[in-house]
């Protein structure tokens, strides 16, 4: 089975000189659709790995994700996944999550 | 985080041993725990429980807000015989997420193409043992039908502590397999703890339902085992 965590992409982005930050789920409320503890890495070029919510905020994270890299200060996010953001992307999901998002260094 | 802590991260998983990273939320500062470590009285508890779960959250500990995260490695059922109950099994265990090995010493057994992503070996279990250990976070599940072949490997899965330990068989060949194995100097409570019969009770009537009787029972051990310090 091939290794499709998204720490070992944040290693090897890491090794090829590439700016990472890691983003984990620390809470989650109501219905969320992945676990405290999920990952989602993103590097300087909004590239990403990794789940945190099913694809409802992962375009929000990625933002914020380029000002934790260009700062090198962690932060926490919260999310609501609305109802609305989750049909668009085809989710069900629905629910807040909070989420730490650092920077590899 | 350091560089450092995520190749340890990573290290643990590639080695099949459990990582807890305990994140502080207010210093942005991690700190990786490993077995020895969790006699730290501050910490222990609830990096314990994470541990038992296997379910990362926030916690207090010495008055600092952190988070534990727990990584550990992805379960996998190693099974011993590679007839029809393996062969449906290693299809459902793919879907529900498992790594699934099958070892069969009786190549004639083998056809690759009927087991899909699982690793297949025509070897004598105690020789891919060696080079793939069993350990706290493998299901063996015995379904050879075959004694010479399945009472080693369950007396190798007891020893190496593996989550599940299962041998196909109804109540009288299991009643002799206890003579066996307690014949060979494994103890009682050890004994005990293979399931035999093998798979929850759900009056299944062939291969497939046996393999869907089995993966539930795996399920079930895995989200209500006791995983003690010695796992990591």
């Amino acid at each position: 089975m091939p290794d499709t965590d998204p720490l070992t992409f944040a290693a090897e982005w890491h090794a090829d000189g590439r700016d990472v930050a890691i983003a984990t789920v620390i809470e989650t409320w109501s219905s969320a659709p992945r676990p405290a503890g999920s990952h989602l890495v993103i590097d300087a070029q909004g590239n990403f790995q990794g789940s945190v919510s099913g694809g409802c905020i992962e375009e929000a994270l990625v933002a914020e994700a380029s000002d934790v890299i260009a700062s090198g200060k962690a932060r926490i996010a919260e999310f609501a996944v609305t109802d609305d953001t989750a049909q668009n992307a085809g989710l069900f999901c629905g629910g807040r999550i909070r989420v730490l998002i650092e920077k590899l260094r | 985080m350091l560089p450092a802590h995520l190749h340890e991260i990573n290290a643990a998983r590639d080695a099949r041993r459990a990582m807890v990273v305990v994140s502080d939320l207010d210093t942005g500062e991690t700190r990786l725990l490993r077995a020895e470590e969790l006699s730290d009285p501050v910490s222990a508890s609830a990096v314990e429980s994470a541990l038992r779960t296997g379910k990362a959250g926030l916690a207090g500990i010495g008055g600092r807000s952190v988070f534990i995260n727990v990584h550990q490695p992805p379960p996998r059922i190693v099974a011993i015989g590679a007839g029809h109950i393996a062969q449906a099994l290693a299809g459902m265990a793919a879907i529900a997420g498992f790594d699934m090995v099958i070892i069969d010493p009786r190549g004639s057994m083998i056809s690759p193409a009927t087991f899909g992503t699982a690793a297949l070996f025509a070897e004598q279990p105690e020789d891919v043992f060696q080079r793939r250990p069993l350990d706290a976070f493998t299901a063996l599940a015995a379904v050879a039908h075959d004694p010479s072949i399945d009472d080693l490997p369950l007396t190798k899965a007891l020893a190496a502590q593996c989550f599940y330990v299962g041998a196909l068989g109804g109540k009288k060949s299991h009643a002799k397999r206890i003579e066996r194995l307690a014949g060979l100097g494994v103890d009682d409570a050890a004994i005990a703890r293979i399931h035999g019969p093998i798979g929850l009770d759900i009056r299944a009537a062939n291969p497939a339902e046996i393999a869907v009787s089995i993966l539930a029972d795996i399920i079930l051990s895995l989200r209500t085992r006791n995983v003690s310090a010695t796992a990591i």
